[in-house]
């Protein structure tokens, strides 16, 4: 397990042992809040808890009191093919990294993650009042 | 329930789909009376957006009663009527305190953002691929809308359904089009574009103090509507040389400030080229011919302000005139979370009137024959208007 280590602004958790040095790109998103309401008593925020043994984090204020800037990369690094490469072959561990981040954005700055509607095939049949009238083909 | 549904390219239909369901604590389901057709839908009807499935619902500019309120929502209660901003924005972001709402970070479901064809993730919309946030469209009985607090509101009684549905999309665009493109009093304004969005920015420009303003389409029932609707002056573009017209109508100077507000241009009826048609960029949609006219009339120092719906690339675009003339060129999706309270209280004042841009009312079920009466601009259409309950 690593640990935390305070610096200032910036939490950053030390890196396991034996574990392999190779950066990766730190992803890296702004979020509304401070610090400390970000990691309320050092806690990492959902849902990025779950990735604590997996990412070392940085946070810093950001400028202009946009909030702090929080940063994360994998622990041991990765290799993996470069942006859009990645993406189009479905081995995209930083397009995951920035979804995660966003989550945590959401959540801090509103509350909530927003959820996409259903697609019709997996809601269930319902109908309201005065939700009915013929169904007509184009 | 039933909705208006894209199944491929120019194809539509009316189907059976489940209702909507509150998915978030912030959600509200709103029973639609009023979804207006728009131009940024016809290149989704078209097929040039990539993501689009077929069933997926159209529509986001629109107006209905709360039926449905989730648990965190706070200013709205079941049977208010709101109308409800096209933009999705979470309200609390740095980008929607700055009043760049279109531009929110929230405003998208994660793993749906757009973050591969902007870099940047934007603001959601309804009625768009999943890439543009996740929420299905208002063409259609009854829609879900998040972040209910920050995006619906509630509609004062004077206002009529008919006037106040275009405070969800279409006058927010052309207050935009007129503040961020600085309008100031004195100042000569080109619009191009004489169709719901080009005529608000001409009366937002009005409103703003512009002393001269000139709409510029090639549609005659738009032009009259222009002039009859908003005062302003009006240019054929292809009756007319519209640079040197707007020369000559600005003291030499060109118009202060430009906008683009042409929604998806009509290509003036010149057909995509084959090219273009297999890969599927370029043509009509794409085309910036009004971009590039109001780069090359605007004022030295002034504004361009870009409206229109843009959906990928577009070649030919003179940067060369914007550096050297030192024009400032602008634009967005609208931010109209910031704008709708202040379009509302001008509605009820009697002091912004859009009704007579719903040219023609269909119930959903004639949905697809609305949608191509406004696509080709047919029978002097402006905006169709669906009226999901009669």
């Amino acid at each position: 397990m690593g640990r935390l280590i305070r610096d200032g602004f910036t939490l950053q958790r030390t890196r396991r042992a034996g574990a392999d040095t190779r950066s990766g790109r730190w992803q890296v998103v702004t979020v509304g809040v401070s610090a400390a309401e970000l990691l309320p008593d050092g806690r990492w925020p959902e849902p990025l808890r779950p990735l604590a043994d997996a990412v070392e984090l940085h946070l810093r204020p950001a400028p202009g009191g946009r909030g702090t800037e929080l940063a994360i990369r994998p622990l041991g690094g990765v290799a993996t093919l470069p942006g859009m490469a990645a993406h189009l072959v479905g081995d995209d561990p930083d397009g995951y990294l920035r979804q995660v981040l966003r989550a945590v954005r959401q959540l801090a700055e509103t509350g909530e993650v927003l959820r996409a509607d259903r697609p019709g095939t997996e809601r269930p049949v319902g109908r309201r009042p005065g939700a009915d009238g013929p169904v007509v083909p184009g | 329930m039933r909705a208006l549904c894209w199944e491929g390219v120019d194809q539509l239909a009316v189907r059976q789909v489940p209702d909507p369901e509150l998915r978030n604590a912030h959600d509200m389901i709103v029973r639609v009376r009023r979804s207006a057709t728009c131009g940024a839908d016809l290149p989704l009807l078209a097929g040039r957006v990539p993501g689009l499935a077929a069933g997926d619902v159209l529509g986001h500019e629109f107006l209905g009663e709360v039926a449905e309120v989730g648990p965190a929502v706070r200013r709205h209660r079941v049977g208010d009527r709101v109308v409800v901003c096209a933009t999705v924005a979470c309200g609390h972001c740095w980008y929607c305190r700055q009043g760049l709402h279109s531009c929110c970070d929230n405003g998208a479901a994660p793993g749906t953002v757009g973050e591969a064809a902007w870099g940047q993730p934007t603001g959601g919309c309804y009625g768009r691929p999943r890439t543009t946030g996740g929420f299905a469209g208002s063409h259609a009985e009854y829609v879900r809308v998040p972040y209910a607090d920050v995006g619906a509101f509630t509609v004062p009684d004077p206002v009529s359904d008919d006037r106040a549905v275009f405070a969800s999309d279409a006058a927010p665009a052309g207050w935009m089009g007129a503040e961020l493109g600085a309008v100031r009093p004195g100042d000569v304004v080109a619009v191009w574009g004489a169709g719901a969005v080009g005529q608000l920015t001409a009366q937002a420009a009005t409103a703003l103090g512009a002393d001269r303003v000139i709409v510029i389409d090639r549609y005659p029932e738009r032009l009259r509507m222009a002039e009859r609707h908003t005062g302003a002056e009006t240019l054929h573009y292809e009756h007319t040389d519209v640079p040197a017209e707007l020369r000559e109508r600005s003291g030499g100077r060109g118009p202060d400030v430009c906008v683009e507000a042409v929604g998806v241009a009509d290509g003036g009826g010149r057909p995509a080229s084959l090219a273009d048609r297999f890969t599927g960029r370029g043509g009509p949609a794409e085309d910036p011919l009004a971009v590039r006219e109001a780069v090359h009339a605007c004022r030295k120092g002034g504004t361009v302000f870009v409206s229109g719906t843009f959906t990928g690339f577009v070649d030919a675009f003179p940067l060369g005139a914007v550096m050297n003339k030192g024009l400032t060129l602008r634009s967005a999706r609208q931010h109209g979370q910031r704008w709708i309270p202040m379009l509302l209280d001008r509605m009820a004042r009697d002091e912004l009137r859009t009704e007579h841009l719903a040219t023609h009312r269909f119930d959903l079920d004639q949905g697809p024959a609305g949608y191509a009466l406004f696509r080709d601009r047919a029978d002097g259409c402006v905006r169709t208007v669906f009226t999901p309950h009669g």
